[in-house]
């Protein structure tokens, strides 16, 4: 990465390009790099290459650095006996949803919360709002009464998609986001528009849209990262094996299938939101830190 | 809108005219206060079903059985009967262990972690992507591989062969009551510090240099610029992360669940969030588990409310 010289921290420039301080400064950060590459890729390379080895290998003391005959035949297995394929399906098509009904709607609350303004809408920010308040695991027994039995339409969500998508778009933060960026869209844009004979909607989408790709972007990736890596609330509301999300499904099979198979299947579980973080790391960790420090 | 006039030319107008053209104005308001919530509507739907509705249900089911169909009410009954459980305690110990050993693990490695980071002039990105990767795992992958591969109480295990390597007593993890909380603290920090860097580093950013080039100058050396400089200049979001992370980890559940099996040894792993997840869907007792979540609800609320009371005193 470039020098970022300009901004003074703890330590001065000069202090650390000069004598004494240069040492110090290149055993630290030799040290650190090295530290930090084996604290938190050590485990995902002990992870990757013991599901290479056999299981006499694995159960070896001490453990082989290296697998000594490589093989595949544990995330083979996993793949086929997990039905790994179908699992990656279901999460992924959860996502996908999860993505559309977060842009549809919290992008349409958020602009009207923030440009359209009606009456009583900043009651509904603030209830809103308020949520953020309510600790995830007291809602989880209340949710899942009204997932089984919908106030009114009497229906049954369980295993439908719907279970999962309709919930997440009560996603607070996600509006407080879109709201503030919307916010930072100046009147006078709009006001042309409005003079140009542009309706709300339309306004919506050739303008505010258009301008908010930053911030769509970081609200998709949240959303395929969350639906990726939750938990519990899938395990609830899709129990059969054909609607299960892969972390769900991998943990069903934990009890009775070979260690290395699961460790295998965990393994290619988490292949896609690795991929996702190195190619979006950037709008991930700046998403990150605007959403939580200037909100 | 071509029809629109400007208010300073309404008194030239005739009476008659300026009324229609107020109610005009008037219907036009309300259409676009429809439209308005026309656009909030789908998000205001979900937002009713799925949060506001279900947090006064929770309350209202804390105070009813049902069974068979019949809803009936029974006052405090699921609260005695929850009390009366004899995981109810050690649920309420492990949590508030499990939280304070994830805030002295938890919450001082990622602060220090990010003064470090900030420090360094060079592979900054690679040490970021490094450091918040784990962020992006699914918790049941990574679980997984702390249960089979790293706490293998055999000598096999990943921690036990680098305990043996530096010559110190190996542990038998998730088997020994003693090391389970510990252990499973570890896996969970590993996990989640990197967001609680990222946002250290950056509020990190936030500080002027002027300052610490003014502490320098009185002769402040390094320890004393972290505690006089850092340390206050962080102080509001270091106190935020930290009521956010208490109440977080007091929700402590896929932890438990995958690397203790729920339970753990006698009741060593059970946390309050696995209680209300064994009790709902166990044992067929929601009402129980509604009960139970209340309780979380106004634990947290009452410390929440006193944590801010304290920290926003002096301000």
């Amino acid at each position: 990465m470039a020098q970022d010289s300009s901004t003074r921290t703890l330590v001065s420039q000069a202090q650390l390009s000069r004598g004494k301080g240069r040492y110090v400064y290149w055993t630290l950060l030799g040290l650190v790099v090295l530290g930090f590459t084996l604290v938190f890729i050590g485990p995902l390379y002990w992870m990757v290459t013991g599901a290479l080895k056999s299981g006499t290998e694995i159960a070896q003391t001490p453990p082989t650095l290296f697998p000594e005959n490589p093989e595949t035949g544990n995330y083979v297995n996993a793949w086929h006996n997990l039905d790994l394929a179908k699992l990656l399906f279901n999460t992924f098509y959860y996502a996908a949803g999860a993505v559309l009904f977060q842009l549809v709607l919290d992008t349409a609350a958020a602009y009207a919360l923030s440009k359209l303004r009606p009456i009583l809408g900043n009651v509904i920010l603030g209830a809103m709002l308020a949520t953020l308040m309510i600790p995830a695991i007291v809602l989880v027994v209340p949710q899942y009464v009204t997932v089984i039995d919908l106030p009114f339409a009497h229906l049954d969500m369980l295993d439908s998609p719907f279970a999962i998508w309709l919930p997440l778009v009560a996603n607070a933060f996600n509006v407080f986001l879109l709201k503030r960026f919307f916010d930072s869209i100046p009147e006078d844009l709009l006001a042309a528009a409005h003079v140009d004979g542009a309706g709300p909607f339309r306004t919506l989408w050739s303008i505010i849209l258009p301008m908010s790709r930053p911030i769509l972007g970081v609200v998709s990736i949240f959303a395929v990262t969350y639906v990726w890596k939750d938990f519990l609330w899938p395990k609830l509301v899709m129990p059969s094996p054909e609607t299960r999300t892969v972390s769900v499904g991998i943990y069903a099979f934990s009890g009775g299938t070979a260690m290395n198979e699961i460790v295998a299947a965990s393994v290619i579980a988490a292949v896609p939101t690795v991929i996702i973080f190195l190619i979006f790391q950037r709008n991930i960790m700046s998403g990150l830190t605007t959403g939580s420090l200037k909100g | 809108m071509a029809t629109m006039t400007a208010p300073g030319t309404t008194e030239q107008l005739t009476r008659s005219a300026s009324a229609s053209r107020t109610s005009a104005r008037r219907s036009r308001k309300i259409r676009d206060h429809i439209t308005g919530h026309a656009f909030l509507i789908g998000a205001v739907l979900c937002f009713t079903l799925f949060t506001w509705y279900p947090m006064i249900r929770g309350i209202v089911m804390s105070f009813q059985r049902t069974r068979r169909g019949e809803t009936t009410w029974v006052g405090w009954d699921n609260y005695t009967r929850i009390l009366a459980d004899p995981s109810f305690w050690p649920a309420w110990r492990n949590t508030v262990y499990f939280t304070l050993l994830a805030l002295v693990i938890g919450y001082a490695v990622p602060f220090f972690v990010a003064i470090l980071l900030n420090e360094l002039r060079h592979a900054k990105g690679y040490l970021r992507v490094l450091v918040y990767l784990p962020v992006m795992l699914p918790p049941a992958s990574a679980l997984f591989l702390f249960k089979f591969y790293a706490y293998d109480p055999s000598d096999a295990g990943l921690f036990n062969a680098i305990l043996k390597f530096l010559h110190l007593p190996t542990s038998q993890w998730m088997q020994s009551a003693g090391a389970t909380m510990p252990a499973m603290v570890i896996a969970s920090t590993w996990m989640n510090m990197g967001s609680a860097v990222l946002i250290y580093l950056a509020s990190l950013q936030n500080i002027p240099g002027e300052l610490y080039e003014a502490a320098e100058l009185d002769g402040a050396g390094l320890w004393r610029r972290i505690w006089n400089v850092t340390i206050p200049q962080t102080r509001l979001i270091l106190g935020l992360l930290a009521m956010m992370q208490i109440v977080a980890t007091m929700q402590v559940f896929v932890e438990p669940l995958i690397l203790a099996n729920g339970a753990g040894t006698q009741d060593s792993a059970t946390t309050v969030a696995y209680l209300i997840y064994q009790h709902g869907f166990f044992q067929n007792d929601l009402n129980g588990a509604a009960a139970l979540g209340v309780i979380m609800l106004v634990v947290l609320a009452a410390f929440s409310a006193f944590y801010l009371r304290l920290t926003t005193k002096n301000d």
